[in-house]
């Protein structure tokens, strides 16, 4: 057998039955083989496309991401998506073509250093030089994109050893066990947990990614049911717990809501649960709830006290941890008394809502809201980064199990159309709904082909407010309105585009529309494009100035047509 | 304060750049770092003398923790170590300043290892102190040339 067949026929045996990849002169033997297996190749029109499709792929699953791509210009166009995916945990095994072991360090034709390159960005990376060490190679990568903290992995495998043939012994998985985090103390732990939390008079639970993770969706919705202490989210976080009255109070953070932002800033108690205190969440982590009690249960133990100073550090998955920290508190059959704090957010929420001044133009709010209100079997919701991602963390809803998809850690443009794609393959059937801008619509337009070849139900809606609406926002309130390259005075008809590619393009331009339109696009059944054409000026408001405090939002507050700060 | 890190890696190609890249994208501050074999030869011991409070260990401690290749984290500096680092250092010496360094040398027991016309190079083994004190006894002569390793440290008794 040769090197190529094994890597094939592992892929096989994992059940990988979807690889994202673009091939190229060292691959080609793979591809050889790839293209007679049973594994169906997504040949996206960029290696970016194909990592973020990946990524989609994976987020929207819970199954590791595959990627492939060749050597030089192939991997290293990936580089992006891999750091993208390094940031949000996500689990991907990146397949990358190298020169042969022979040529390595001559700077032969296309060759590039891609596992020093990727070396901060990869939970681990491979170059495998010695075909004997393939199997255990290929078996330990693919444990360690899983295992733990997921994270993307990359092996580089230069051309001979997919055309060596060998007898491949039978590959043991020896990711060593030191690496699974230890369990002891836990029991400890919760006991104290359970006190802190049982004492605990504002309470409240602050989600992450983690709990998607580590699945712990239905634990999480069963523990805030026992216990009623409320939840707020991170971006990372939204669509962990359905966003609704007895679910989330929505996203904290420089653009969090106000309630979830007001609870976050005076709760005496936080459970965290996979989250990783990034600064759009704390300002300056020096002065991030000084006074608060706080928990933080991660399972990799770097995380703890990395930002933020734990209270009580928990190395464990989030799953795990709230099922016992809910058997122990319906064993000593204890809750928080906490009716004044639930009534103090209540009253929060009522005062201060999100809001947004309608007029003669179109909001991006808007029509988020519409979406979402048209919206039906509770679609996969992408974003690209920007305001607009902003506005879907605010405005859009998200209930049902991996339904938000969005780039947390790297905030990368051009992020959202491939991964809306990867999302699209990934649960078959099921609509997927993509906000995006202007600006990052274009960085990767190329992967509206492979959504026209396939016939993807994505419908993405371009929220154009002909200019980099972040930066043209963060110019408004910090840089005294010098709007230095951000505002676009030219750009394509994006309609005629999507048509070009053979995607269904439509339009909204006026509020009247937007309601026929959106219809439009979600009784058709492939990809459509809708541009919706949005006020330039409108900002994400409430913001939390860099360095401030979660209860030092600016906003609109009462009704108020003027922008103030709330404390 | 500096710390000593006793970090035991598998024995692989590209062991290194990954710990040492780990220092280099998290901003820590390595003082000196020495790799080699152990008595088990898929084991390496990396050791490390890093600067740094508290939570810059610790957080240092867990991010290797974290490599995959990494099978053990030690911090040692408040052990009972021995810990040695050795200095080659080529010093002016003509006739007259000869028969003065080599007793100096034979005070601290120190080796001569070459000998020129004009300069000698001597070979120093010892803790961080002893180095030190070797170099300063020397300085007046005229120091043409000095190389350091870093520093190998062993707890003491039966651990
Ligand atoms: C690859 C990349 N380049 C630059 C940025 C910086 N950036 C953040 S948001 C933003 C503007 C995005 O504009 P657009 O895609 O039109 O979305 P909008 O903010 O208008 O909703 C920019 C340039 C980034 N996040 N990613």
């Amino acid at each position: 057998m040769n090197g190529a067949e094994y890597i094939v026929k592992f892929l096989e045996k994992k059940g990988v039955d979807l690889v994202f990849g673009y091939p190229g002169g060292v691959v080609l033997f793979l591809y050889d083989v790839l293209g007679r297996s049973s594994i169906k190749h997504i040949l996206t029109r960029h290696e970016q496309g194909a990592i973020h499709g990946a990524d989609g792929y994976a987020r929207v699953t819970g199954r590791t991401g595959v990627c492939l791509a060749t050597s030089g210009p192939g991997a290293t166009n990936l580089v992006t998506g891999i750091a993208n995916a390094h940031l949000d945990s996500v689990p991907i095994l990146v397949i990358t073509g190298q020169v042969g072991v022979d040529s390595i360090g001559r700077d032969s034709f296309q060759e590039a250093d891609i596992v020093g390159i990727t070396m901060p960005i990869t939970k681990h990376n491979y170059l495998v030089k010695e075909l004997d060490r393939l199997p255990g190679v290929l078996e330990e990568a693919w444990n360690v994109a899983r295992e733990g903290r997921p994270g993307p992995v990359l092996i580089d495998i230069p051309k001979n050893i997919f055309t060596g043939t060998a007898d491949f012994p039978e590959a043991v998985c020896n990711l060593p066990n030191r690496k699974i985090p230890l369990k002891n103390g836990l029991t400890r732990q919760l006991e104290r947990i359970a006190k802190v939390l049982k004492e605990a008079q504002r309470p409240l639970i602050f989600a992450g990614g983690g709990v998607i993770s580590s699945g712990a969706e239905e634990a999480l919705a069963e523990f805030r049911g026992y216990s009623e202490i409320p939840v707020v989210t991170s971006l990372m976080g939204k669509g962990a717990i359905p966003e609704e009255p007895g679910g989330s109070l929505g996203m904290v953070g420089m653009h969090g809501r106000p309630a979830a932002n007001l609870a976050l800033s005076q709760c005496d108690v936080l459970l965290a649960l996979g989250a990783r205190f990034s600064d759009r969440v704390t300002g300056n982590p020096q002065n991030f709830l000084p006074e608060t009690c706080i928990i933080h249960v991660d399972i990799d133990p770097a995380e703890l006290s990395k930002n933020v100073h734990a209270d009580f550090p928990v190395v464990s998955d989030v799953q795990t941890f709230l099922k016992l920290l809910l058997q122990r508190l319906k064993e000593e059959n204890s809750k928080p008394t906490i009716q004044p704090w639930l009534t103090q957010i209540n009253s929060w929420e009522k005062e201060f809502t999100l809001s947004y001044q309608q007029g003669s133009l179109l909001k991006p709010q808007e029509i988020i809201k519409e979406v979402a209100r048209q919206a039906v079997n509770e679609p996969i919701v992408v974003t690209d980064v920007g305001q607009h991602q902003m506005f879907t963390a605010q405005y859009y809803p998200v209930k049902g199990k991996r339904n938000f998809v969005t780039s947390g850690g790297l905030g990368t443009m051009g992020f959202g159309l491939p991964a809306a794609m990867g999302a699209a393959f990934g649960r078959p059937g099921e609509t997927v709904v993509l906000f995006t801008g202007d600006g990052g619509f274009q960085m990767t337009v190329q992967e509206l082909a492979v959504m026209a070849q396939y016939q993807l139900p994505v419908k993405v809606f371009i929220l154009n407010n002909s200019c980099l609406g972040m930066v043209r926002q963060w110019q408004e309130l910090f840089f005294k309105g010098h709007y230095a390259h951000s505002l676009f005075t030219s750009g394509p008809n994006f309609v005629k585009l999507a048509e070009a590619y053979g995607v269904k393009g439509l339009q909204i331009a006026k509020s009247e529309d937007l309601k026929v339109v959106v219809q439009e696009a979600f009784s058709y059944p492939g990809p459509v494009v809708v541009e919706c054409i949005v006020d330039q000026k409108e900002n994400v408001l409430p913001i939390i100035p860099p360095g401030g405090k979660p209860n030092e939002m600016l906003g609109r507050w009462h009704g108020e047509a003027h922008v103030s700060r709330l404390s | 304060m500096r710390h000593t890190l006793a970090v035991l890696v598998e024995n692989r190609p590209g062991v290194l750049s990954h710990v040492a890249g780990l220092f280099a994208r998290r901003g820590y501050n390595i003082e000196s770092l020495v790799v080699g074999e152990t008595e088990d030869k898929t084991v390496s011991r990396i050791t490390l003398v890093v600067e740094g409070d508290e939570r810059v260990i610790e957080q240092v401690s867990k991010q290797l923790n974290k490599q995959i290749e990494v099978i053990k984290v030690n911090d040692i500096t408040n052990e009972e170590t021995v810990d040695r680092q050795m200095l080659l250092l080529k010093v002016t010496a003509d006739q007259a300043a000869r028969q003065e360094i080599l007793q100096l040398m034979e005070i601290f027991r120190c080796r001569v290892v070459d000998i020129g016309r004009r300069s000698l190079i001597i070979e120093a083994t010892g803790d961080e102190g002893k180095l030190e004190a070797v170099t300063q006894s020397l300085r007046p002569f005229g120091i043409k040339e000095l190389v350091r390793t870093g520093k190998v440290a062993m707890v003491r008794g039966p651990k």
